[in-house]
């Protein structure tokens, strides 16, 4: 972590739940969990309430297409900490993680539904390119999402384009995969509250 | 997810309305990528359009402008959420053209 006061300038309160929570699951606290925590009220609790909406609030795609959704928003933005904090939830979350490699690697027409397939590609250029046309809109909505379903794919886009961001900036710290297995156990037991 | 918009503009609200420790000029300039002053440029630019190329040496230079650590936080976070944030506004643009409706 780039910033001192990201990885030890916590409040002693929040420093005690890091230890217990180090003890419990007898794994390092994440990077993810260090930021949020850090003065609340600026980042961390207002990011959650949106995260927490994007990724399990009512919406017509599951859990698991949004957690794939962050993990591909993820891997095009280059992001080594998120990508593989998602596609561990994702693989979860399916059930199935060939399903994820398949989609996270080439996007294969026979392995993942069209709606969805569409609607990754549609994110995968907003991430790139930081823009979409009409056109592109057009083309997910013909390949089967709803409008409804594409404003509920941006809102994680949105989430996970700042997440992102930040990981790479303060640099988390990418842990091994029995760290990321944790982090998805309590993902879609908790939620990001 | 009729939540997500009230969600996102209180968000928006507090990282840039909100009280801190860098100047809310500073946090708009980051979110809104104008008006950067000089040592931060690299490093909002980086964040904005390339975060995975930060380095050490832009942070340093950052806090060697003058900046303590909480202020390069609160205007790093500023800039990710408005770009994030730009991204999004255009796609929903796209799709109210697309659509034809709000």
């Amino acid at each position: 972590m780039r910033l001192r006061i990201l990885d030890s300038g916590h409040s002693f309160g929040t420093k005690a739940l890091f230890a217990f929570i180090q003890m419990v699951s007898r794994q390092p606290v994440l990077d993810v969990v260090k930021l949020v925590s850090y003065r609340s009220d600026f980042y961390g609790k207002p990011m959650s309430r949106v995260t927490q909406e994007a990724m399990r609030g009512p919406s017509a795609w599951s859990i698991a297409d949004r957690e794939l959704m962050a993990a591909f928003i993820a891997s095009t933005n280059q992001c080594e900490f998120c990508t593989k904090a998602h596609t561990a939830v994702a693989q979860r979350a399916y059930g199935d993680g060939g399903s994820v490699s398949a989609a996270l690697s080439d996007l294969d027409p026979a392995k993942i539904p069209e709606p969805l397939r569409a609607t990754l590609c549609m994110l995968r250029k907003l991430t790139r390119e930081h823009a979409v046309s009409a056109d592109d809109m057009r083309s997910v909505l013909a390949a089967g999402a709803s409008r409804q379903q594409i404003e509920d794919a941006l809102a994680v886009c949105f989430s996970f384009n700042v997440i992102g961001r930040l990981a790479d900036a303060f640099e988390f710290l990418v842990p091994g995969p029995d760290a990321f297995e944790a982090g998805a156990k309590y993902l879609l037991a908790r939620g990001y509250r | 997810m009729s939540d997500i918009k009230e969600a996102r503009n209180a968000l928006l609200k507090r990282i840039l309305e909100g009280p801190g420790e860098a100047a809310p000029s500073d946090r708009q300039a980051a979110f809104t990528l104008n008006g950067l002053r000089g040592p931060l440029r690299p490093l909002i630019d980086k964040v904005a359009n390339r975060a995975f190329a930060v380095t050490e040496e832009d942070i340093a230079a950052a806090k060697a402008s003058g900046l303590s650590e909480d202020q390069v936080f609160e205007i790093v976070v500023s800039a990710a959420i408005g770009q994030a944030n730009r991204q999004y506004e255009a796609a929903l643009e796209a799709l109210v053209t697309a659509t034809g409706k709000e």
